[in-house]
């Protein structure tokens, strides 16, 4: 019986699966996550073990993506550095949704001088090439994943600020918001209550297609060698060792970027997924 | 048309000083003096010749005063010294940096549109075909490659493996004693990795937005009244539609420019071209303030001149702008 019943978010889980790409991009990163979370079980070497006899070995049997300049598996660094990636992903993302969709909601609902301020803010942090301003601050600080989580989320704020004010623009004259109004709730209650579920689906895009461009900051940082710092591993920083040994040593930048790869592509193709199961119009 | 720009040019005055201030509270937030690390590698400078540092450099004054003393200078361009070593005006360092970032991101800019638009509308015209899905498949994964990691392929392939390009730098040793022609065919040899990874780059996100504009575009009623009148399917798709179809992608023009500049940081230390990305990692590396505050500064002044051009531009391309009350 129950299978007959339409709700809202079934009816979107069917759209969302009848995309063969967009359900094979969540499949990808299901596995991820139950493959850096299981690490230990799926691959018998340690992340940092040094094996001075076994050092730039080529892919085999033994070490299926070959081993680095210290003798360590490549395939358990890059497992282990799955955690790295995705971790930062949602994180960041979460920062950013936080903080944008706050933002996005106060200008939209007020308007006025709060709208100004508040837009003005978001124009002027857009001037800046974000990576400068990731670059400037995270050198300052202490090398820390959390550090960088928090600076990615506070730089990217701004697209999902626009996205929430306009949404709330298009709501606040609505019916139902002027009848929670006469019915004498507060603003606080309006805006968290009636707007906000209103406005979340743009959010749930933009939030999907972040995390991919998060996870591609912090491999770039990393990849300079100020993100996340050895030994603990990271696609990023697997691939500095990968640019000091690339005459050697393919595999060492090969396999940490196919996984960049994939994982990115995979959340972009969710992302776009999610947009055309929440609105059928868009599709194709 | 002109009161537009007056208005838009008065804009640009608090937007300059927010970027300022930014800028300011970004570098002063973070724990942590460039002082200490003049001098925390020295046991031997004593806690007197520190506080002189400090003083000489004006970090001893409240934040307040430093910045006023900051903006005060920046008014006059004075960017301030760089901490490094040879102790140059910041602006001095930027201006011998900038030429080569620019020039770099507006040949890959020029490509990336030039590439990019065309692709986009291939897409949106022979929309859901073979064409289109293979399209998309370039463009997803385009949209996925890290650059530094492309560009760290690329390096092999073509540098390594093959040898037919140069990896690293701008010019081959002793390349000025080279012909003229010389000179130049061996800077576009060491440039030609830089600029196709900079613009494939970019390239996805701008032929995927092209094709959805044309797309919308080419479903509005007064395509079908032309197709109606009869009227050739070639004119109808780049006389009729694409018209309406670039306006939007003009005001991206100018968004593209802080990402192509910042991604400058990842191509030109990778290939080692001496530009303000390199200067910038440098200066970030080195704590040198000055040199990052400026460049903050200047990368985003160049980000709003670039979008106030692509603004301009649309006003003029948009009859209902051009002549509107503005």
């Amino acid at each position: 019986m129950r299978d007959k019943v339409s709700s809202p978010a079934r009816e979107f889980w069917e759209r969302f699966t009848t995309n063969r790409f967009a359900t094979a991009g969540l499949v990808v990163i299901a596995v991820l996550f139950l493959l850096s979370l299981a690490a230990a079980a799926v691959t018998p070497y340690s992340p940092d073990t040094i094996d001075a006899w076994h050092v730039l070995l080529p892919p085999s049997t033994a070490h299926w993506f070959g081993t680095d300049e210290l003798g360590r598996d490549v395939f358990t660094r890059v497992v282990y550095g799955a955690r790295v990636s995705l971790k930062v992903g949602f994180v960041a993302v979460g920062i950013a949704v936080v903080v944008g969709t706050v933002v996005g909601l106060f200008a939209g609902f007020y308007g006025g001088w709060i709208d100004s301020v508040l837009m003005r803010i978001v124009d002027i942090m857009l001037c800046f090439p974000t990576f400068f301003l990731i670059l400037a601050v995270i050198a300052m600080l202490e090398p820390s994943i959390w550090y960088i989580m928090v600076i990615i989320g506070l730089t990217g704020w701004m697209g999902v600020a626009r996205l929430v004010r306009a949404e709330v623009l298009s709501l606040k004259s609505r019916d139902f918001i002027l009848a929670a109004r006469v019915l004498g709730a507060s603003d606080l209650r309006i805006i968290f209550r009636h707007v906000l579920p209103n406005a979340l689906s743009p959010v749930l895009v933009s939030a999907t297609l972040g995390v991919a461009g998060a996870i591609l900051t912090e491999s770039a940082l990393s990849f300079l060698g100020i993100g996340v710092q050895p030994p603990t591993p990271s696609w990023g920083n697997i691939l500095t060792s990968g640019k000091d040994y690339i005459e050697f040593a393919w595999w060492l930048s090969l396999f940490p970027g196919l996984a960049i790869l994939v994982t990115v592509l995979s959340y972009n193709l969710v992302g776009e997924g999610i947009r055309d199961a929440l609105d059928p119009r868009r599709r194709g | 048309m002109a009161n537009y720009l007056i208005k838009r040019i008065l804009m640009l005055i608090p937007l300059l000083l927010g970027i300022t201030l930014i800028t300011f509270t970004v570098i002063h937030l973070a724990p942590g003096e460039p002082v200490e690390m003049q001098t925390a590698m020295s046991p031997k400078v004593s806690a007197q010749s520190r506080a002189r540092l400090r003083e000489f450099y004006g970090l001893d004054k409240p934040l307040h005063v430093q910045y006023g003393k900051w903006l005060g200078n920046l008014s006059r361009l004075d960017f301030g010294r760089s901490f490094a070593p040879d102790n140059r005006p910041v602006l001095d360092k930027i201006k011998e940096r900038i030429p080569i970032t620019i020039s770099l991101n507006v040949i890959a800019l020029i490509l990336e549109f030039g590439l990019a638009l065309p692709i986009g509308i291939l897409a949106a015209v022979h929309r859901d075909t073979l064409l289109d899905r293979a399209i998309s498949v370039f463009v997803f994964v385009g949209f996925a490659v890290p650059t530094f990691w492309l560009a760290l392929l690329c390096m092999y392939f073509f540098g390594v493996k093959l040898s037919w390009l140069p990896i690293s730098g701008i010019h081959s040793l002793g390349s000025e004693q080279l012909p003229f022609f010389g000179r130049v065919l061996d800077l576009g040899k060491h440039l030609v990795l830089p600029i196709a990874i900079a613009t494939f780059g970019s390239l996805a996100g701008l032929s995927r937005y092209m094709r959805s504009t044309m797309i919308e575009v080419l479903s509005q009623d007064y395509i079908t009244t032309a197709r109606a009148k009869g009227v050739k399917e070639r004119v109808v798709i780049y006389r009729h539609a694409l018209k309406n179809a670039l306006l939007p992608v003009i005001t991206l023009l100018g968004f593209s420019l802080p990402a192509l500049i910042g991604g400058s940081v990842i191509f030109e230390t990778i290939f080692s071209i001496p530009g303000m990305g390199q200067l910038f990692y440098q200066g970030v590396m080195a704590r040198d303030y000055p040199l990052v505050m400026g460049i903050l500064v200047i990368g985003a002044c160049l980000t709003l001149i670039g979008n106030l051009l692509a603004d301009l531009s649309y006003a003029l391309a948009d009859p209902r702008i051009r002549h509107g009350k503005g």
